[in-house]
């Protein structure tokens, strides 16, 4: 895929402490997304689905919301736990959605790991219908319009979703009423098996915007400055008034789809170990190391920090109960609230 | 008391609402300007104003979706299909999602949503301008479904509807929309969701209907009285949830039931509610569980003799009240 690398105007580049945050927060969501496929192996996670190779998009577009935005709130997908750890989803939380496990706080074990909602948070991600949220995401923005509220809403979606008719209608209602909210595609190049080239017959995502009359960018997904500088750019025009806007993160999947997933069956491997030249996280160690800005100390006990915390969280989420069958049927109705 | 058609009532309401609660708005296909093609939201625009009265583009999945999502945060939206045959499109967004998400979240979010739709036929609409869809609707655990028969039901329901938490479908028959009339008080009221309404005392027979059939219903009821009979009409009004007990207490009384829809027969709601009588009222049957219902195809035809094939008319359950009594 082409590259467009803009250098937006008026968007302030992230200093080397930014960098060193957004570079902690990587290490760890590594960290837990590399043990949840672990425990998928040794039985006890029943389904994975990585976020592996995703990362700069996602926490260097949700350091844009942070800095440029007087609120936001993230309509998430399955791949989507380092949006759901930005937005302050704990390790021990993420472990119990994995396990399954009594205390899991965003749907109490309903769901799949990551599905569930937390207002308070920030996110919410209901359904694996893919696609389903995007409609909804409009509604939420459609709703801070109406209130005069400043939120913006982002809704990341992947290559795959982008196919779908709900994509194409809430593109078209954003842009009619010029609704504060960013379309966040991660385009990995894969509906599970089906490559990218018997999805679309365009290069980009990206290109559709102009359809809709509001800007469209690709960016290079992987690094997380240019994740960042891009999504800032889209905040600001969508909390000025500006509407919405498409941004598209050029990333890579080098895992299979899901846990449940055999990748051999459809890719090469030098197709996956060219991908994995692309490493978000390596990427950024190397520069920031190279930059002065992260010493090999400091990085031994981030990752270490990271590999502990990770410890704690299995810990504490394996020592966990599955939930009771007593409130089976709580929630269904307001009526049926505890 | 003013007398109102069943639009009307529909109408009154709707203003009322969104001059009582600012959260409250509505759109939907022709919604605006146009006032809805039943005229359902005329006016509306005018009161309210554009933002709060959005004609969106034709697309029914996203119309769903994004009241969903405005529900989500906070709003009270009422969404418009604009003919009930037109609702497939949203089925994901409303049975996958809407339904779901209160359940899907323990509670985290729920969608105080009305979906509104003119629904049914008699009235020359063909195969898609006709259909029954509310046993999609009332299979889905998560959903309210609401299909008033008069104008009084009407007004009270929807309003109930708007201030409900939970996802609400409310069907409104088109035939009913203007050939039903009938007394509504000015001003507030709400009728509660899922209770049903002996609509005519009898003592012989219980007819279990709703929507533009319970009226059917209540015609073939004058007739079986003028040939002696004394039937008992229950109006379910929601046939989600479905009010057990007061057509249990009716059948416990009469011991003899017929259900009676307009909606196909398989799979219907009158399958529903006869397996409520057989696990609630099996010992006091004097004949088994009997329905009239629309015929097992899409509905409905065009042709005015095809279409009174399908339809559960007034003499069709007169027909099958005698059976039920004969027994």
């Amino acid at each position: 895929m082409q590259q467009a690398h803009p250098a937006p105007a008026g968007i302030e580049p992230l200093g080397p402490e930014d960098l060193l945050d957004l570079y902690a927060a990587m290490v760890r969501v590594r960290a837990l997304d590399e043990r949840v496929w672990i425990l998928n192996r040794q039985g006890k996670a029943a389904i994975v689905a990585s976020c592996q190779g995703h990362e700069a998009a996602q926490l260097g577009s949700v350091w844009a919301l942070r800095k440029h935005a007087a609120a936001h709130f993230c309509f998430t997908y399955y791949r989507d736990m380092g949006v759901c750890v930005a937005q302050g989803l704990t390790m021990r939380e993420v472990m119990l959605g994995f396990l399954a496990k009594e205390g899991e706080p965003i749907s109490r074990a309903r769901q799949f790991p990551l599905h569930g909602a937390d207002v308070g948070r920030g996110f919410m991600n209901l359904s694996n219908v893919v696609g389903s949220h995007v409609p909804e995401a409009v509604g939420w923005a459609l709703a801070a319009k109406l209130r005069r509220e400043p939120t913006v809403t982002a809704v990341y979606l992947g290559d795959g979703a982008a196919s779908q008719g709900d994509i194409h209608e809430s593109m078209n209602f954003a842009s009619v009423h010029n609704l504060p909210v960013l379309f966040l595609v991660e385009n990995n190049g894969y509906a599970i098996s089906v490559p990218l080239h018997k999805q679309m017959a365009i290069d980009r995502v990206a290109e559709r915007a102009a359809a809709y009359g509001m800007p469209g960018v690709t960016v290079d997904g992987t690094d997380v400055a240019a994740a960042y500088a891009a999504t800032a750019q889209a905040v600001q025009r969508a909390a000025g008034g500006g509407g919405p806007s498409l941004v598209e993160f050029d990333v890579e999947r080098y895992l299979p789809h899901t846990s449940d997933d055999d990748d051999s069956t459809y890719r090469s491997r030098d197709e996956v170990e060219e991908g994995k030249k692309r490493d978000p996280l390596a990427k950024l160690q190397q520069r920031l190391l190279a930059e002065g800005v992260l010493t090999p100390e400091r990085n031994d006990e981030l990752r270490k920090a990271a590999r502990r915390e990770v410890d704690e969280a299995t810990d504490a989420a394996e020592a966990a109960p599955y939930p009771g069958a007593a409130d089976v049927l709580d929630h269904l109705y307001a009526a049926d609230g505890r | 008391m003013p007398t109102l058609t069943l639009i009307e009532a529909v109408r009154e309401a709707l203003r009322e609402e969104m001059e009582r609660d600012p959260s409250v708005f509505v759109m939907g296909e022709d919604v605006g300007r146009r006032g809805g093609v039943f005229l359902a939201t005329q006016g509306l625009v005018d009161e309210f104003g554009e933002e709060r009265v959005i004609d969106t583009p034709l697309a029914e999945s996203s119309i769903a979706g994004i009241a969903m999502g405005a529900a989500m945060a906070g709003m009270r939206p009422i969404a418009e299909m604009q003919f009930a045959d037109f609702i497939w499109p949203a089925m994901n967004q409303i049975v996958g999602e809407a339904a779901r998400a209160r359940y899907g979240t323990y509670g985290g979010v729920h969608v105080p949503m009305v979906v509104r739709s003119p629904y049914g036929g008699h009235v020359r609409g063909g195969l898609f301008h006709s259909q029954s869809v509310e046993a999609y609707f009332a299979h889905t655990p998560g959903l309210k479904v609401v299909i008033p028969a008069t104008p009084y039901d009407a007004k009270g329901l929807l309003k109930a509807a708007i201030r409900d938490d939970d996802p609400v479908i409310f069907l409104e028959h088109k035939r009913a929309y203007r050939s039903v009339r009938g007394d509504v008080p000015d001003g507030d009221y709400t009728l509660p969701i899922g209770a049903a309404e002996v609509k005519r005392e009898g003592a012989d027979a219980t007819v279990v209907s709703y929507g533009l059939t319970l009226h059917y219903t209540l015609q073939a009821a004058e007739t079986l009285a003028q040939e002696g009979a004394s039937v008992e009409v229950v109006d379910l009004r929601s046939v989600r949830p479905l009010d057990a007990e007061t057509v249990l207490r009716s059948v416990r009384k009469t011991n003899r039931a017929l259900i009676a829809h307009e909606d196909n027969r398989t799979g219907g709601v009158g399958a529903e509610v006869s397996a409520i009588i057989m696990e609630g009222a099996f010992g006091h049957l004097d004949a088994p569980v009997m329905r009239c219902a629309g015929l097992d195809i899409p509905a409905m035809p065009f042709a005015p003799t095809l279409e009174s094939a399908f339809m559960p008319t007034a003499d069709k359950i007169a027909a099958a009240l005698r059976e039920l009594l004969a027994y």
